[in-house]
């Protein structure tokens, strides 16, 4: 026994070199061009982030590489996060899913405590101290995803779907995060969630009626808040504003104007990384979070913004692509939810800063500058990077 | 994988796709499509141009004398669109104004309030988003500045109120020329996208009346505008370029100041003295409610003097006239004082008219230019009477105008009008005095560089034609009207059936300057002065040069319209017929007793239906060799002899007489400190 024992151990170091360097090791079998594109666009996110706010550091005679020193920072945690995903047993995933799902929903509770600040009109923020804070609404996209496919690939029937009782207690459960966000408000964030549970609900094979009655309902319900005064004025005034996008520019239309005007004045090459006058200008709030695309519109032109759409796109594809190949419903439903909440949150947010959908307060995956969104978005990579190492191992 | 979640996959895959190329095609449309337009409005968004007023232009006299300055001042004035949106409109605000400017607060209102279809003058006449002045002290003024500090020191009480330091209009002569210069007023919305007023500001003063308006181009410079480069919080980031003003001209008037108080003198002075007199027929006093003078050059139609009466304080305009003050301004019952009669008053030229008359009863070939004719006391054919029915047997076209013969010149008419075919007239009548009156400019403007010049009025064929056709529904009705009285409705039956016929009564009054014949006193100057220089009618010009800031001279050059179709000789004969108006004889030989100049001209009496007779003398000296030509009239001021004619002679005593002008001339080259360079102007920031 004891002379096995250096055996072992002479086989384990083996193992940690093959393990990280042998043809089956997950470095090499995780899916690099997801992990390229996704690399790629927190690299040209970092630049953007670093010209929107360059300048107004320089005029606020502070450090201009602030932004981008944190951003990268960021990056770098959300990347460890990101190895931890991928590495976490697959089949431990599941069990992990209440601890997130209980977590996150502390977490919102915390929000509307004392605990939570506010932040640009959203009380969405936890402060750490020491110039951090974060955003537990965040992780909530994560724990939906991961909660959602957990109870819906777990159904006593798969060949036939999720039941309607299945059905219920997912909506039940979905309902408790989105109710508490739709508190802070922050109703970008609830638009996403919803995306994610009528996705997700929709690749589980759940009945159509499901789908079409969520979608009925979701309708009757912005109708009803709209009249009913639940939302903000703010919140209705930007959806007025995106109506009517001549609706007094200096008002509430300034933004989506000023930011079409900054896409739009780029053309096709742009004005040059760091030359943009709508950037150094400061004419459009919130650039370096929620309207960090229109940075990549003006200096970079069609040719940048079409390379960041089309690294979004990779992201995607490739997203889709595990969800396909996987082998468990599990692993299929957590990439599908991914990629619904990816690409709706995507489109909401570029598509704001094009004018062709209302202004909601969204960051754009990877590109952003923002700690929980980076942080939240490297998790699911790192869960679609395992979805796709189990995928192998069948 | 169960069996519907394959399918879902695809449709999750065509949605995802769907979603990326809406983006591409939205990101297309904006950047490659509207790409130029978007570029344009990023760089509108980030330049603001910064204007520095140019120094508005000062306007001298022939002599160099300033009339119309700049000075500095404090200006208050009342940001409408930020009182309304205080919760009572502003009315408080206004109420604590009005305590500090001394203004009630119902005419600060007023005041504020943009003129529209609904709004009714007194109102402001500027952009309904600019500022309206409300109150103007000078920067010398401790008290004005002491009232300005209350504002200042109460902000918050007074939101939408301000004080800046501007420069305004000033008249180191008072009210001297008043009329002619003119002043300013806000520029109106419209005129801000009108050529004339390119790169005019919205919130610019622009000339409103006389020389400040006609040379408003040339006095306003150009404002210089800065480029700044600039983020959305407006914080200044860099320039891009600029343009520095460029002062207004300097504009020489060929007006002498000194000549100017004269003439305004005289006329107050005559205006003051007829009102003790008593009027013709009725006997009841003499109204004398306005009255002008011309002075000008016989030989260059340069403008010397004009005055006109009732007058006014320009420096109401600096800082805006307040809308009471506006309104009597141009109140009928006041007097109206902004009415510059000179031109824009329009009179019944009555014997000074007998110039044109006799040229052109001579020009027509019919009346030898030394032929003697009957001057009976009352002209058979029409049954017209001669002034005061004097008859004075046969006279020569000399007495006739010496004495002023009227039945004379009725015979010249009638006779005329009857060649015509009277009643029934030829196709197309010589109408000689119609003619020649035209050729003197007489119903047309004289095209004076000042605004708003009324043309007068020749009642011939074709004014009592249009004149018919607009009155003729209404004379019709009252032919039938039983409210009228038979003689009246017999009238209007009479005028409705052939009024537009020009009858041989029109043709004898027309020939006496009576009747719906009007003439500004302008006008009559030009006659005057065309007699005096050989025929010529020249347009006459209050403005000499314009001074660019460089020093570079622009002289105005004087212009000839048209030159009366008669000889020398005539007019030689005429001349000298007017000598003796002044000589002992004459009509005006009382006034111009010892006169230290000779003077020849003319008196005329106007009458005006319902109204009292107007004064008129129309002149030119010295009689042999003319230079000035002088033309004086007061309305409701009695018989020329009496009124109008010892004023002229006021004015020429004053450019003639001990004490006058040197030489009784006027300079014949600018100012020399004018036409050496000058330095340009401090730029003016508000």
């Amino acid at each position: 026994m004891t002379v096995l024992a250096p055996v072992r151990l002479g086989r384990r170091d083996a193992s940690l070199r093959e393990r990280a360097t042998g043809r089956d090791s997950p470095l090499r079998r995780l899916d690099w061009v997801l992990g390229l594109a996704v690399l790629a666009l927190i690299g040209i996110g970092s630049l953007l982030v670093w010209s929107a706010t360059r300048q107004r550091m320089l005029d606020a005679d502070l450090d201009p590489q602030a932004f981008l020193k944190r951003h990268l920072i960021n990056a770098v945690i959300g990347m460890t996060l990101a190895s931890v995903a991928t590495l976490v047993d697959y089949r431990s995933l599941q069990a992990y899913a209440p601890v997130v799902y209980l977590a996150s929903c502390l977490g919102l509770v915390a929000v509307l405590t004392p605990l939570g600040s506010t932040i640009n009109g959203a009380h969405s923020w936890i402060v750490l101290g020491g110039g951090f804070q974060v955003q537990p609404a965040e992780l909530a996209k994560v724990a939906l995803v991961v909660g959602m496919a957990m109870l819906l690939a777990d159904v006593r029937d798969p060949e036939r779907g999720p039941r309607d009782g299945d059905v219920v207690l997912v909506l039940a459960l979905a309902a408790v995060p989105i109710a508490l966000i739709m508190l802070q408000p922050d109703l970008g964030t609830v638009l996403v969630l919803v995306f994610i549970v009528l996705g997700v609900l929709a690749m589980s094979g759940a009945p159509l009626r499901w789908v079409a009655g969520l979608l009925v309902a979701g309708a009757l319900v912005c109708v009803t808040a709209v009249q009913a005064g639940v939302l903000d004025d703010y919140q209705v005034d930007r959806f007025a504003a995106f109506a009517n996008p001549e609706l007094d520019p200096r008002g509430v239309g300034y933004n989506t104007n000023q930011a079409r005007i900054a896409i739009g004045s780029g053309g096709l090459l742009g004005k040059g990384l760091f030359e943009g006058t709508q950037t150094a200008g400061r004419f459009i709030p919130e650039q370096q979070t929620d309207f960090v695309f229109t940075v990549a519109g003006e200096e970079l032109g069609l040719v940048g913004a079409s390379v960041l759409l089309a690294l979004l796109g990779t992201v995607l594809w490739r997203g889709l692509r595990i969800a396909s190949r996987s082998p468990d419903p599990f692993g299929r439903l957590l990439a599908a939810g991914v990629v619904c909440w990816f690409s709706f949150q995507s489109f909401v947010n570029v598509g704001m800063t094009l004018g062709i959908m209302p202004v909601t307060g969204l960051p754009l995956p990877f590109v952003s500058y923002g700690g929980s969104a980076m942080f939240a978005n490297l998790v699911a990579v790192g869960l679609l990077q395992n979805v796709h190492l189990s995928s192998r191992e069948l | 994988m169960t069996d519907r979640s394959r399918p879902r996959l695809i449709v999750l895959r065509v949605f995802v796709l769907t979603l990326l190329v809406t983006l591409f095609g939205r990101l297309v449309a904006l950047q490659v499509v509207g790409g130029d337009d978007y570029a344009e409005a990023a760089s509108a968004n980030r330049v603001r141009p910064v204007v520095q007023t140019a120094p508005r232009g000062e306007v001298l006299d022939v002599r160099g004398t300033p009339l119309v300055r700049n000075r500095t001042a404090l200006v208050v004035s009342v940001d409408r669109s930020a009182l309304l949106r205080q919760p009572d409109d502003g009315a408080a605000v206004l109420e604590r104004l009005a305590t500090v400017v001394g203004t009630p607060a119902a005419e600060l209102t007023r005041s504020i309030t943009p003129c529209g279809d609904d709004v009714a003058p007194p109102c402001w006449r500027g952009s309904p988003y600019q500022p309206v002045p409300v109150a103007e002290y000078d920067a010398g003024d401790a008290a004005g500045l002491q009232r300005v500090l209350r504002i200042e020191e109460r902000r918050e009480e007074f939101p939408g109120v301000r004080a800046d330091f501007t420069t305004v209009r000033d008249y180191p002569k008072g009210t001297l020329a008043a009329h002619l210069l003119g002043y300013l007023g806000p520029i109106s919305p419209e005129e801000t996208s009108q050529p004339d007023y390119d790169g005019v500001t919205a919130t610019a003063l622009v000339g409103r009346a006389g020389v400040e308006a006609t040379y408003d181009g040339d006095l306003r410079g150009r404002d210089g505008v800065t480029e700044v480069l600039v983020d959305r919080f407006g914080a200044v980031a860099g320039e891009q370029g600029s343009t520095p003003p460029v002062p207004g001209d300097t504009l020489v008037l060929s007006i002498d100041a000194a000549v100017q108080g004269i003439a305004e003198k005289a006329l107050a002075g005559a205006i003051d003295r007829a009102r003790d007199l008593r009027a013709r027929g009725s006997g009841a006093r003499l109204v004398a409610d306005s009255g002008s003078v011309v002075v000008m050059e016989a030989r260059t139609g340069r403008v010397v003097a004009m005055a006109s009466y009732p007058s006014y304080d320009p420096s109401v305009f600096v800082g805006g006239a307040s809308p009471a003050e506006y309104a009597r301004l141009v109140d009928e019952e006041q007097g109206a004082p902004l009415v510059f009669r000179a031109i824009q008053g329009a009179y019944a030229p009555a014997s000074t008219f007998k110039v044109v008359s006799t040229i052109g009863a001579v020009e027509s070939g019919d009346y030898p230019l030394l032929g003697r004719y009957p001057c009976p006391g009352v002209y058979g054919p029409t049954g017209q009477r001669n002034f005061d029915s004097a008859a004075l047997g046969t006279v020569d076209l000399r007495q006739a105008l010496v004495k002023s013969c009227d039945t004379v010149f009725y015979k010249f008419a009638y006779e005329a009008w009857q060649r015509d075919g009277g009643n029934d007239p030829v196709q197309e009548p010589r109408d000689p005095m119609v003619r020649m009156a035209q050729a003197f400019g007489l119903g047309s403007r004289t095209g004076v560089d000042l605004p708003s010049e009324r043309r007068g009025t020749i009642a011939d064929r074709a004014y009592k034609q249009s004149l018919w056709e607009q009155t003729r529904d209404n004379r019709c009705k009252g032919a039938v009207n039983p409210e009228l009285s038979a003689e009246r409705r017999r009238a209007n039956e009479e005028y409705c059936e052939d009024g537009n016929r020009f009858r041989g009564g029109d043709a004898t009054n027309f020939s006496i300057g009576q009747g719906d014949t009007l003439v500004t006193p302008l006008q009559l100057a030009t006659v005057y002065a065309a007699i005096a220089n050989g025929g010529k009618v020249l347009e006459p010009h209050v403005a000499r040069a314009l001074v660019s800031a460089s020093g570079q001279v622009r002289e105005i050059a004087p212009e000839v319209r048209t030159t009366v179709p008669t000889s020398p000789e005539v007019l030689a004969y005429v001349r000298e017929a007017l000598a003796g108006v002044t000589q002992p004889g004459g009509t005006a030989a009382g006034a111009f007793a010892g006169s230290p100049v000779e003077v020849a001209g003319k008196t005329g009496t106007g009458e005006v239906a319902g109204k009292q007779d107007t004064s008129w003398f129309a002149s030119f000296a010295p009689a042999d060799a003319p230079e000035l030509v002088v033309v004086g009239m007061v309305s409701q001021g009695g018989t020329g002899g009496t009124v109008a004619a010892p004023m002229v002679r006021e004015v020429y005593d004053g450019i003639y007489g001990p004490g006058g002008l040197p030489g009784g001339r006027l300079p014949a080259a600018l100012p020399r400190a004018l036409t050496a360079a000058r330095p340009a102007p401090a730029a003016v920031t508000p």
